[in-house]
């Protein structure tokens, strides 16, 4: 299969953006010249000047943010094809990049086409005389939440008539506890930076919560952040032994993705440095393959014996997470899961996150969180089995609000991860798979790369953290709500707002006013 | 393709109101009056549109039969044909009479209200279930399935009389004060704040022999609602203080946790408390919630629930509705203001305000005893 890559040049394409300098400003100090992976600038000693190659421009600001003089514009490049609403500049850009090199359109980060975006059609309550509103300033507000099955009942032995001295009598099952109900989405080292994957993990120790280690493995030395991490177990077995599995709080089985529904990965050798080759126990500088599917699932009883075998791997003492990618049939296909021995399903909506992926698949494939998680919550409710897991949901989500809407369509937490890449630089330029991220998140290049501090970014993620979650105890304080578990499923604080019968339907809320 | 009937959550009730329940912790039994005059005392915490009474030991002389109290709306003749036959199949009727009442009282648009004693008549598959679980299944068919057709109350020995009308007009309708004597009576004024009250949906809610009266807005009723259904308890009277009532029916009966430990789980300690306790009290309280997550009751509320042999007050984590105990001699009361008390007995021996979730318990001395002996037993 032939990969479009972005660097190459196409003698048919407009360019994408247009560079503005304002001659008057610059003052050839070349920072944009250093800056730019994608070799935009470049300076013409004999002439005195900067040059601009705007072709190759991805539009990711760097240089105009790191210009001394403000002296850089980048803008959408205002060359215009006749107007036409079915082919569009994009559509008319794809059929000329694959014409002239005949293979699949790559591309990064998450869906960027007007799908419905469902949180933009939620409004959430507020309390007003009946209920009195609670003030986050004054009053203590709880966002602490617990990942993993929850048994029916508890069987308790009393000592004596004093009901404190008590013997929990129920086996409980593992379950990881974290303070605020967002956790950092997977991504991988190697997919990522050292530095930026270190700096999700000590973002995630610091605050109480948990970072994903993607497919990449969990390097030796970061192994003291295993009781912060969810680690990855997929399709490749990628990064795999006793003590990667040990250390972490939670394992997770990866099914699919959100931004690739039925699509597997491909770590382009180059990118495989030695200290990625150590991590993903692959030899240096060969491509890393994740198959499609996992090749020892073909179906839920396959899923069952994987569980149970990292079960066992961990001594029953780890919750096992399986994730998937949101399709049609999410909530049969949660079910089975959770009876397939599951704590945690985590579910990836249409517009998750990728390094890399097809951008026919990430663009088409898939549902949107919003119904696929009001659907799953639904189901596992009828069938009286919603407390043996939870839910952990991914896949676009933007804002605080977005979280608590989520909470309370049934979700126990959200997975953010194009906030935190936003949070650390990241401008969604979608050139993640290119390997040239300015911005040192998303690539293997060390002069990108330590451009990103670790203490710095990790201090950037905290304070997202932080930020969100006082926001969500605003909002929860203006409901009468003073712990975030009675949000949970509570969809009698949400209301849709343009909305048809069968969307209300689907998400189980009343529509404003009803 | 046809298109589904949109399912959505019903209405629910907001509303403020006044709590009373009185005790004697020998099972002396006593007539309704102080529970009357206790809410009386308290009509700026109802309009009008909802009162209601409990009472247990009331009847004695049936005291081993379920006491169904129907409510059947508007007279609908046809839906207490459909009751009597429904009845019929499902149990051995002793005796069935229409409720005594007082024409002359000044209550709007009655309903008729009916009460049968009977035994479990349990067939088939039916015969494995415990009385108990099969009474809560057919109350559950009245409900849901019977139109106009509402179960006030389903306990032995007890009974619930509600309805639309101030405190005083639903005890002079039924006639309480004359008609029955009962060693534990729950009473509850309210004021709805948005739907008209009707007499289903008045106070105290009853399943068995337990009753609830609240005094509310409960802000984790999704939660809950939605967390009971997994258990079998569909919400169908309309007033969050359903869902209060099945979740004592679930953890108390089903799960026969003691109120100590319910009320941990309704109204939790801070997390800041639970985090500097010793480590035994800090497992307790961290399993509790983390199990049990769905069944905080969150929001302002006061609850007073009875069952026989207890009666319990308990109100939310951080206070927001008021709830005052007092004792003199057997005699405990519980109201949700100590003006009340006061009002029908002024020499009190104690008058105490319980904090936030801490619950005020009244046992009947043999129950204590069992309960004692029982730990002792380490069961």
């Amino acid at each position: 299969m032939e990969l479009v890559r972005g660097e190459e040049m196409f003698s048919h394409m407009l360019p994408e953006f247009i560079v503005e300098r304002r001659e008057d400003r610059c003052i050839r100090c070349r920072v944009c010249e250093r800056q730019c992976a994608f070799e935009v600038h470049k300076y013409d000693k004999e002439l005195d000047m900067v040059f601009s190659d705007e072709k190759k421009c991805v539009g990711c600001q760097r240089c105009a943010v790191l210009c001394p003089t403000d002296a850089l514009v980048i803008r959408p490049h205002p060359g215009e094809y006749r107007r036409n609403a079915n082919w569009t500049r994009e559509r008319i850009q794809d059929l000329k990049k694959q014409a002239e090199t005949g293979g699949v359109i790559l591309t990064g980060s998450g869906n960027d086409k007007p799908y419905r975006i469902y949180w933009d059609h939620i409004v959430l309550n507020a309390s007003q005389v009946t209920n009195p509103s609670i003030d986050p300033l004054r009053e203590p507000m709880e966002l602490r939440t617990f990942l993993g099955r929850k048994p029916d009942a508890l069987e308790l032995r009393f000592n004596g008539g004093d009901y404190e001295d008590v013997e929990v009598a129920t086996e409980l099952y593992p379950n990881v506890m974290i303070e605020t109900p967002m956790v950092f989405s997977a991504m991988s080292y190697g997919a990522i930076s050292y530095q930026a994957f270190k700096s999700l993990a000590m973002a995630a120790s610091e605050y109480g919560t948990l970072f994903n280690t993607g497919e990449g493995g969990l390097p030796k030395e970061l192994r003291k952040y295993g009781k912060n991490a969810i680690v990855q177990c997929a399709s490749g077995r990628f990064g795999v032994d006793p003590e990667y599995l040990n250390c972490a709080a939670v394992v997770e089985i990866k099914i699919g993705q959100g931004a690739k529904p039925g699509i597997g990965g491909h770590l382009p050798g180059e990118k495989v440095t030695l200290p990625i080759s150590v991590t993903r126990m692959i030899p240096e500088g060969t491509d890393a393959l994740s198959p499609a599917p996992q090749h020892d699932i073909y179906s839920i009883e396959d899923l069952s014996m994987l569980i149970y075998a990292l079960k066992e791997a961990t001594n029953y003492e780890t919750p096992v997470s399986v994730k998937i990618a949101a399709v049609h049939n999410v909530a049969a296909i949660a079910s089975g899961m959770v009876r397939a021995g599951a704590d945690i399903i985590a579910i990836d909506g249409l517009r998750g996150g990728t390094g890399a992926a097809p951008k026919i698949i990430r663009d088409n494939v898939g549902i949107p969180i919003e119904l696929a998680l009001a659907a799953v919550d639904r189901r596992l409710r009828e069938e009286g089995i919603r407390n043996k897991c939870s839910i952990l949901v991914a896949g676009g989500f933007r804002c605080s609000a977005d979280v608590v809407k989520a909470i309370a369509l049934g979700a126990d937490a959200v997975y953010i991860g194009t906030p935190a890449l936003v949070a650390m630089g990241c401008t969604l330029c979608q050139k993640c798979y290119t390997g040239k991220c300015n911005w040192g998140i998303c690539t293997q290049d060390p002069y990108l790369s330590r451009r990103l501090n670790p203490e710095i970014a990790s201090k950037r993620l905290v304070n997202l953290l932080r930020g969100w979650s006082l926001e969500i105890k605003e909002m929860l304080g203006g409901m009468g709500i003073n712990a975030v578990e009675s949000l949970r499923g509570n969809r009698e604080h949400l209301r849709g707002v343009g909305l048809e019968d069968w969307e209300l339907e689907v998400l189980g809320i009343k529509g404003a006013g009803e | 393709m046809r298109r589904m009937r949109r399912e959505t959550l019903p209405d629910k009730e907001h509303q403020a109101c006044g709590l009373f329940g009185v005790m004697n912790r020998k099972g002396e039994r006593f007539g309704g009056r102080m529970a009357i005059d206790a809410l009386m005392n308290m009509r700026v915490r109802g309009n009008g549109l909802g009162a209601g009474f409990a009472a247990y030991g009331i009847y004695p002389e049936h005291k081993d039969y379920y006491a169904l109290h129907i409510m059947f709306q508007d007279w609908d003749l046809d839906a207490k044909r459909e009751v009597d036959k429904f009845l019929g199949a499902n149990f051995d009727v002793v005796c069935d009479e229409e409720m005594p009442t007082n024409p002359e009282a000044s209550v709007i648009n009655p309903p008729l209200v009916w009460r049968y004693f009977m035994a479990p008549d349990k067939k088939g598959d039916e015969k494995r279930l415990s009385d108990d679980d099969y009474v809560v299944k057919k109350v559950m068919h009245i409900n849901t399935r019977i139109k106009n057709a509402y179960v006030f109350s389903s306990g032995k020995n007890m009974g619930v009389f509600k309805g639309v009308g101030f405190p005083e007009e639903i005890a002079e309708y039924f006639m309480l004060e004359k008609e029955y004597r009962g060693y534990i009576w729950v009473a509850h004024s309210r004021f709805p704040t948005n739907t008209p009250g009707w007499w289903g949906g008045a106070h105290p809610f009853c399943i068995l022999d337990w009753t609830v009266v609240h005094n509310g807005e409960i802000s984790s009723y999704g939660t809950n609602k939605r967390y009971l259904e997994m258990y079998g308890y569909y919400c169908t009277l309309l007033t969050d203080t359903e869902v209060m009532a099945y979740a004592v029916d679930l953890l108390m009966r089903r799960q026969r946790l003691p109120i100590e430990i319910v009320a941990k789980i309704f109204a939790p300690p801070m997390w800041d408390h639970v985090d500097i306790m010793d480590e035994k009290r800090k497992k307790l309280y961290m399993t509790l919630r983390m199990v049990y997550a769905p069944l905080l009751i969150n929001g302002p509320w006061t609850i007073i629930v009875a069952h026989h042999g207890e009666m319990f007050g308990i109100t939310d984590r951080i206070r927001l509705r008021p709830i005052t105990a007092g004792e003199k001699g057997d005699l405990l009361f519980v109201s949700s203001e100590e003006a009340a008390i006061r009002a029908v007995c002024p020499n009190l021996d104690r008058v105490f305000t319980p904090m936030g979730g801490e619950p005020v318990v009244g046992r009947l001395k043999g129950v204590e005893k069992e309960l004692r002996k029982k730990a002792e037993e380490g069961v």
